[in-house]
């Protein structure tokens, strides 16, 4: 909400300079969030009239015209602006004044003629941001000679409120004076309004179908009014200071008392209506144009305004496009109601709207303002469009209005609240500042409510008005007590900082990309993925969440490819989402991407690019953080996203835990990444299950240590022959080492050697070859029989 | 006999010639080893009569004694010589860098939220996380947010349907944990949190830690005291300026925004605080009644607090990042600042 500062001075007006009095409104809950000038600096701006009007004798556009600038000589002045009329006031810049910009008016000569001062426009007086068409042409009764600054009171605030939605009843000039006299401790004034009489009787008939809704509604016929007529510029000022753009008289009113009162308005042409005005819930389907040209088809429970013909308007929100206001609308019927805040509220969200009218009535419009309201507004349409007003038609239904509620403080409940004992005294007054009516007993207060605040209903509502009130920086300040009871730790739980730890030391940064990302990229990644789909994403790249780390680290790594960041080491936690909204997994995930060179550029570094080992390895060492490395396995397996003879299925326990894998090819391509990168993701539940370490003696016995190497097929995977030799070599097993790989010379084709290391360790003898060498022989007969291994001479 | 006195001007001589240690050797055994001259001298006793033996045979072992010294002093000179020649060939340019995987770093944001729930828990605080997409009740309803409140629109929400959302904040956390209804609480709950709005100082996606205590008298001035001594520990200023200014969050009453001095220009008034000396950095209040209603906490016998804040916000302040955006373009030369 924006308003103008000397607009409240005329409310209330506390010994406070405009900053001081922004920083006490915001230190009392309703937050500045600007204070800016309402016109830029200029002076030697004066009112003046148009004596002489002659055209140019070298210029088309051009005008010479004579002033009267009160300084009793007419002043000669060269004008390019079309509506400069004879008879007109205008501002006029004398010789010597200073506009806006730091623009000098100096003495010139413009096409031979002589030009002293230059009449302005509203944008050269920085009134408009746009480039005005013409100049300003002043009101008849402008004094002329009179400082322009001063006349019109420039030399004022815009100050700009951010107002919380429970301070409805903030959102007119009236309540914020309100507020302020009560920070103040000042009373607080407002124009007289008083009932307008009727020169006719006749009316509108007006029928509540839906009282609960619209507990009253106002309206009035005027008659004869002339649309055409100007709005007064005090008001197009005051308007323009609240943000507010004037239009024409009967919209400029409404607009204006709703600023000030806070009550929105309505006005219907007459001409377009049909029976009655009828206040009752839409039928489904019923359409109807607004006054922004868009139509609407209105859906069963929006309260609308009909007439027999059909909806005229949605209550409180925004009028029909018909039934509006224009230049031909020689009478008007106005429109002052109340419309109970559940009546509004989501109603304009609903058809994509929001008026200044939906904003107050949802948070609550005083409902005791409309009488008020509409006399306002009709005393100052007569006077600007004349017009003869109509009697008051009101139809209001007493049990439907707001109950008058009355809320009990207790003051033990006070003092525990804020940890104070605040003076009964200065309660009590503090309630009845605000508008309440108090009465006290032994245990506390009981305050009625005032109409306009919306916001106080139960205990805690007074507590609040109390505490803001008094001023939360004068209450104390404590620290919470609590029992110093220890609580659970689970020591075989690996802490999700310590894995991020191990991913640093591995040389990794860590990585925060987006939830949700595009979905091209999840499908070239992630064809089969399904995952919740935003139904309004901020834009299409950011439409659908992740069913995988892949896209977000994919799209990282390229995002440093684009800027020379060749070397690229990063991981990621956080959610996945997969599955259908009813059938949804959340689940914590940690992934990591490498690319590039396995070291950084350095005189002692190797070149050689990163491969899946480098990956692995950097995994390997999260998974022996449980302690349990036998819990995981890896098993050649196929991923949309992944090279399918570089990727493994990760598993845990024998369940699925994750993937490793260099991106494929394919899909690289696809991607336009120009280079070779290795990724996985695994669960973070299994990541972080371990066990406790359980102590094993030490033998003191010696240990027994035999290679073998193996001539496998080269598609065997190394983890079969690991499980045969292990399921044979005995439960003295302590230690098998795979040593070497090798293909090549030596090597038949389509074969691979594999040696391994074994130990053994008995842990109270001495192990004898020969137990030894039946094992050896158990293991080579078993690899033979099962994997065609031979052993290597 | 007589050829003694030669003989070891002879070897000692041989002695400071030689210059490796297999020399060395050879000139042991040559005159002390078993058939080595001294010795042969030594054997040569017995020829001698009993009055001369022992005086002879003394000054043959003296002779001996000190060829061995001069032999064990030659043999320690020349294994220093040795020593410091290789080291001399070893010396390396320790200045060169180390060799293997330089360290990563951790993300800014995991900086900042680890330093949040560090301080938290070091009192007595549990970390609780919860599920992103939420549904309309725990995001909105048992926040005492019902459908169609204008609060609603204070957050721009990402919806999947009429009930499901990425939650706006990280508060359904705090509804979970009330509704499981161990008493007291003391939970920070730190996470992504999502809002459809996206410029210059707004992404769709950022993290929040909120906290919240519930227990039996707790008062606005605990939370006071709570909020004032975590700036100060954050920000690692006791002097830091911290006040409270009153608002309005449906969740909690009495609400409040808490504003620091500027932190970059100590309350001079800067760009960074609008030259206003002030910066808005959280928002806290009691826990509302009717939150508890929700929860089936006892609002009689129950209080608590409740406050969030933005951690990128934080992070911000705190190492002077200037772009909000960055945080998520993932740039490496940004990342790496924050190792």
């Amino acid at each position: 909400m924006k308003f103008s500062e000397q607009w409240l001075r005329e409310w209330v007006s506390p010994q406070l300079a405009t900053q001081a009095l922004a920083d006490q409104i915001t230190m009392a809950g309703l937050e500045v969030d600007a204070v800016e000038p309402v016109a830029a600096v200029f002076d030697g701006v004066v009112v003046a009239q148009v004596l002489e009007k002659l055209q140019h004798p070298d210029a088309d556009k051009l005008s010479v015209c004579r002033v009267d600038d009160g300084s009793g000589a007419p002043v000669q002045v060269v004008c390019g602006a079309p509506n400069v009329a004879v008879g007109q006031r205008v501002p006029f810049a004398r010789v010597g004044a200073l506009l806006p910009g730091d623009f000098k008016i100096r003495k010139a000569k413009l096409r031979g003629q002589e030009s002293r001062g230059m009449i302005c426009s509203a944008s050269e007086l920085g009134l408009e941001e746009e480039t005005s068409p013409g100049i300003l042409a002043l009101p008849a009764n402008a004094p002329v000679g009179e400082d322009f600054r001063l006349w019109l009171g420039l030399d004022d605030h815009t100050i700009e409120v951010d107002l919380t939605p429970n301070r409805g009843d903030c959102l007119s000039l009236k309540g914020l004076a309100r507020e302020v006299g009560v920070l103040n401790r000042l009373p607080v004034g407002g124009p007289a309004i008083a009932a307008v009489a009727a020169t006719h009787d006749e009316t509108f008939a007006v029928r509540v179908e839906d009282p609960e809704h619209c507990p009253r509604y106002i309206g009035r016929l005027i008659k004869g009014v002339d649309v055409t007529a100007e709005t007064p510029l005090w008001m197009v000022e005051r308007l323009r200071r609240s943000g507010i753009r004037a239009i024409d008289p009967v919209v400029d009113v409404t607009n204006y008392v709703m600023l000030e009162l806070g009550q929105p308005l309505h006005a219907f042409d007459r001409a377009n209506l049909h029976g009655a005005v009828v206040v009752r819930l839409a039928r489904a389907g019923e359409r109807l144009v607004l006054l922004d040209g868009q139509e609407v088809t209105l859906t069963h429970g929006t309260l609308v305004i009909a007439d027999e013909r059909g909806p005229l308007a949605i209550a409180g929100v925004m009028g029909g496009e018909h039934s509006g206001v224009n230049t031909e609308t020689r009478d008007i019927f106005l429109e002052s109601a109340f419309f109970a805040p559940l009546a509004v509220a989501g109603q304009a969200r609903g058809y994509g709207l929001h008026t200044d009218a939906s904003h107050r009535f949802e948070r609550g419009v005083d409902a005791g303002l409309a009488r008020e309201a509409a006399e306002r507004a009709t005393a100052l349409l007569l006077q600007i469009t004349g017009g003869e007003p109509g009697p008051l038609v009101e139809v209001a239904s007493p049990e439907h209005l707001p109950a008058e509620r009355r809320v009990r403080l207790r003051a033990a409940r006070l003092e525990q609240a804020l940890g104070k004992s605040l003076p009964a005294d200065e309660v009590t007054e503090i309630l009845e500042r605000l508008g309440m009516a108090v009465q006290t007993d032994e245990l506390g207060w009981s305050a009625v409510a005032p109409s306009w605040r919306f916001d106080v209903a139960i205990e805690e509502d007074l507590i609040e008005e109390v505490a803001r009130i008094h001023g939360y920086n004068r209450l104390p300040v404590r620290r919470p007590q609590a029992r110093l009871g220890l609580r659970p730790d689970h020591e075989a739980r690996t802490p999700l900082g310590r894995l991020r730890r191990q991913m640093v030391a591995r040389g990794y940064q860590e990585a925060v990309t987006y939830s949700f990302v595009a979905p091209e990229l999840q499908k070239a990644l992630l064809p089969e993925a399904v995952s919740p789909v935003l139904a309004n994403p901020i834009s299409a790249d950011l439409s659908v969440m992740r069913a995988s780390l892949f896209p977000g680290l994919v799209r990282a790594l390229e995002h440093n490819l684009n800027r020379q960041q060749t070397r690229v080491r990063l991981f990621e936690t956080g959610l996945i989402f997969r599955g259908e909204l009813d059938d949804l997994q959340q689940i914590p995930m940690l992934g990591a991407l490498v690319c590039g060179s396995r070291d950084p550029e350095g005189w002692a570094a190797s070149p050689e690019r990163v491969d899946f080992f480098d990956l692995k390895g950097d995994l390997e060492s999260l998974l022996a953080m449980g302690g349990e490395p036998e819990a995981w396995r890896f098993e050649p397996a196929e991923h949309p996203a992944l090279h399918p003879g570089q990727c493994a299925r990760i598993l845990h326990r024998g369940e699925e835990a994750g993937w490793i894998g260099t991106l494929h090819p394919a899909v690289r391509a696809q991607l336009g990444l120009k280079v070779d990168a290795v990724l996985f993701e695994v669960r973070l539940d299994a990541l972080t299950h371990g066990r406790v370490p359980a102590f094993t003696p030490l033998s003191r016995f010696p240990e027994v240590r035999r290679d073998l190497a193996f001539l496998v097929d080269e598609n065997l995977p190394v983890q079969a022959l690991l499980d045969t030799l292990r399921g044979q070599a005995g439960e003295w097993l302590t230690e098998c080492r795979l040593f070497d790989v090798y293909q090549g010379k030596g090597v038949p084709e389509g074969r691979k050697s594999v040696a391994l290391g074994l130990t053994w360790q008995h842990p109270s003898r001495t192990l004898n070859d020969e137990e030894i060498n039946q094992l050896v022989d158990a293991i080579i007969t078993e690899s033979r029989h099962h994997l065609g291994a031979e052993l290597r001479g | 006999m007589d050829h003694l006195p030669t003989l070891v001007t002879e070897a000692r001589q041989a002695i400071q010639a030689a210059e490796t240690i297999p020399a060395l050797e050879e000139l042991r055994v040559r005159y002390l080893g078993k058939k080595g001259e001294i010795t042969a001298l030594l054997k040569g006793l017995g020829k001698l009569s009993a009055a001369e033996r022992p005086a002879a045979g003394e000054r043959i072992n003296q002779a001996k004694q000190a060829l061995a010294e001069e032999l064990e002093s030659r043999r320690g000179a020349l294994e220093k010589a040795a020593l410091e020649n290789r080291l001399s060939a070893e010396r390396l340019d320790v200045t060169l860098p180390g060799r293997g995987q330089p360290s990563g770093g951790l993300h800014p944001v995991t900086r900042t939220l680890e330093r949040i729930e560090g301080l938290f828990t070091r009192i007595g605080y549990d970390v609780a996380v919860g599920p992103e997409i939420e549904d309309d009740y725990h995001n909105f309803e048992a926040l005492n947010i019902p459908a169609h409140h204008p609060a609603r629109g204070m957050a721009d929400t990402f919806y999947f349907d009429a009930t499901r959302l990425l939650r706006t904040h990280t508060s359904p956390v705090q509804v979970r944990t009330m509704k499981e209804g161990k008493l007291p609480i003391r939970i920070v709950c730190p996470g992504r949190v999502y809002r459809s709005d996206s410029d210059l100082t707004h992404t769709p996606m950022f993290h929040q830690v909120e906290g919240l205590l519930v227990d039996e008298d707790v008062s606005f001035a605990d939370l006071k005291g709570t909020i004032e001594d975590f700036l100060h520990a954050f920000f690692e200023r006791d002097d830091l300026s911290v006040r409270f200014r009153p608002s309005y969050f449906p969740f909690t009453e009495p609400s409040a925004e808490v504003d620091i001095q500027c932190v970059m220009c100590s309350g001079e008034g800067c760009r960074v605080c609008s030259h206003s000396g002030w910066l808005e950095v959280m928002g806290c209040g009691m826990v509302h009644p009717e939150v508890f209603r929700h929860s089936g906490i006892d609002a009689e016998r129950y209080t608590g607090f409740a406050f969030g804040m933005g951690a990128e916000r934080l992070a911000m302040l705190r190492y002077g990042v200037n772009d909000l955006r960055l945080f998520f373009d993932n740039d490496l030369r940004f990342l790496r600042q924050f190792a």
